[in-house]
């Protein structure tokens, strides 16, 4: 992408340097062997169990989101005149349809500060949008579990919540001045509306159904009724699979099929390679649950390991200035949790990591001053480490 | 006609100006292709969700990518 526009200088110096790397790593040393084939072992476990009965099901969920939902309809109960309550708890739980693609969080964070509900629900909206994103929900689910899956979701959504009330409470005053500008939150004239809310609703589940009973896992003899759904999982899947299909021949016509695969492509092309080499660098750090790659797990174990306060603070913190590309945390977790990190940590770190890194601060404290960028940092911190901590007690 | 295109220049928007272009072509209109690509500009015009699609001053489409021949169906009425 960038190449384009690096000097010829420049790009020999970026040769010359991939040269001496290449050159004085001991690639004979057990630990770097080790380490590049963990990297693919991981590559290949997510290409195994992951990519195609989770991933490509939930790309085609999040592409129908972006096509055929309304996403401007959510946008009204944002506005300057939207009433508070409905506000903050729109803005917390609105990124799962609105932050399908992680460029439109800022723009949509800063029209609802600047000319919306003001600066509680355009905060909630910001910490809450990229770690409930569709994606992401259900990749978690998938590799680390329905309890931190869940556990995830309603507690980003809950800090979240508290992050925009408490930034309101603290700089009341400042939010005064600000431009209301309702048309921002009206939904323009020529959206339309083709399908009936149940019809959308039927669409929605059959997909999710399918993307459900395709990733049932057996519990084990613990519950009869869990392991009977998994000996049925292809039936069922199956079923739904047929739903969506007469939805589909039904009630949708073939410039929007098109649409909707179009946008499902375009989503696989920006995210696979992300995720690819999410997965490729974690496995060559981490390694695999169980085995060990470059970093020793007792570095990981003495850090994050077990769920003491500490280890959640420094999960928290860590999180907060690590840049994660859109869904790589997961892996990065999951290589982290197979290296001694506690689940409590764990959860620390997924609460805190994709909503903050150090180059979406600059970002953000550009749009709102140092202060309230600190202020913000801050709760996320405090946050995540309680959360984190109190997993690890309750759970 | 003034058409524009608003976004950042993210992949659905280059996409979108594409569709305009496609669209323009085939029904042989006089119309002229404006991209708006700063944000604050974006937001005055009242947009927040990219890509959007604007014809005479007037929102038609927030963040869609919208094919060739729905943009024809908008550039009719």
């Amino acid at each position: 992408m960038t190449n384009k526009d690096l000097s010829p200088n420049k790009k020999l110096c970026i040769i010359i340097a991939t040269f001496l790397v290449v050159y004085f790593i001991p690639f004979d040393h057990p630990r770097i062997t080790g380490a590049i084939q963990e990297a693919f072992f991981m590559l290949a476990d997510y290409a195994h169990e992951h990519v195609l009965l989770c991933v490509v099901p939930a790309m085609f969920i999040a592409g129908a989101i972006v096509v055929f939902l309304n996403q401007q309809a959510v946008m009204k109960y944002l506005g300057p005149k939207a009433n508070k309550v409905v506000a903050y708890s729109v803005a917390s739980v609105s990124g799962s349809i609105l932050a399908v693609c992680s460029c439109t969080v800022l723009p949509i964070f800063k029209g609802i500060y600047k000319k919306g509900a003001g600066l509680g629900p355009a905060v909630s909206f910001l910490y809450s949008g990229p770690a409930i994103n569709i994606l992401a929900i259900i990749l978690s689910y998938k590799v680390f579990g329905w309890r931190m899956g869940v556990t995830r979701m309603v507690v980003s959504i809950l800090i979240a919540f508290l992050i925009g009330l408490i930034m309101q409470k603290i700089f009341k005053k400042e939010d005064e001045k600000r431009l209301a500008d309702e048309r921002l939150f009206k939904t323009p004239s020529a959206d339309y509306v083709v399908r009936s809310l149940p019809q959308m609703i039927m669409f929605m589940v059959s997909m999710i159904g399918i993307l459900v009973f395709l990733n049932w896992a057996p519990s084990d003899g613990v519950s009869l009724l869990w392991d009977g759904i998994f000996n049925f999982k292809y039936w069922i899947s199956g079923s739904f699979a047929l739903l969506l299909i007469y939805i589909l021949i039904r009630w949708f016509s073939r410039s929007e099929l098109g649409e909707w695969i179009l946008a499902t492509r375009d989503f696989a092309l920006q995210i696979l390679p992300l995720l690819f080499s999410g997965v490729l660098i974690a496995g060559f750090l981490l390694g695999r649950p169980g085995f060990e790659a470059l970093i020793p797990s007792g570095w990981i174990e003495t850090l994050v390991g077990g769920d003491s306060l500490f280890a959640n603070f420094f999960a928290a913190i860590s999180g907060t200035f690590m840049y994660f590309a859109t869904l790589t945390e997961i892996p990065i977790v999951q290589g982290l949790l197979g290296a001694g990190m506690g689940e409590g940590p764990a959860v620390a770190l997924l609460l805190a990591g994709p909503s903050l890194s150090l180059p979406s601060m600059l970002v953000i404290g550009n749009e709102l001053g140092m202060k309230k960028t600190l202020v913000y940092v801050l709760l996320v911190v405090f946050f995540s480490t309680i959360a984190g901590f109190m997993y690890g007690l309750i759970l | 006609m003034i058409i524009k295109i608003l976004g950042k220049g993210c992949p659905k928007c280059k996409a979108l100006e594409e569709q305009a272009t496609l669209a323009i072509a085939e029904i042989g209109i006089d119309a002229s292709i404006e991209k708006v690509t700063d944000i604050d500009q974006i937001m005055d015009m009242g947009v927040m969700i990219t890509p959007a699609l604007v014809i005479d001053g007037e929102i038609k489409s927030v963040g869609k990518l919208l094919s060739k021949d729905r943009i024809i169906a908008l550039l009719k009425t």
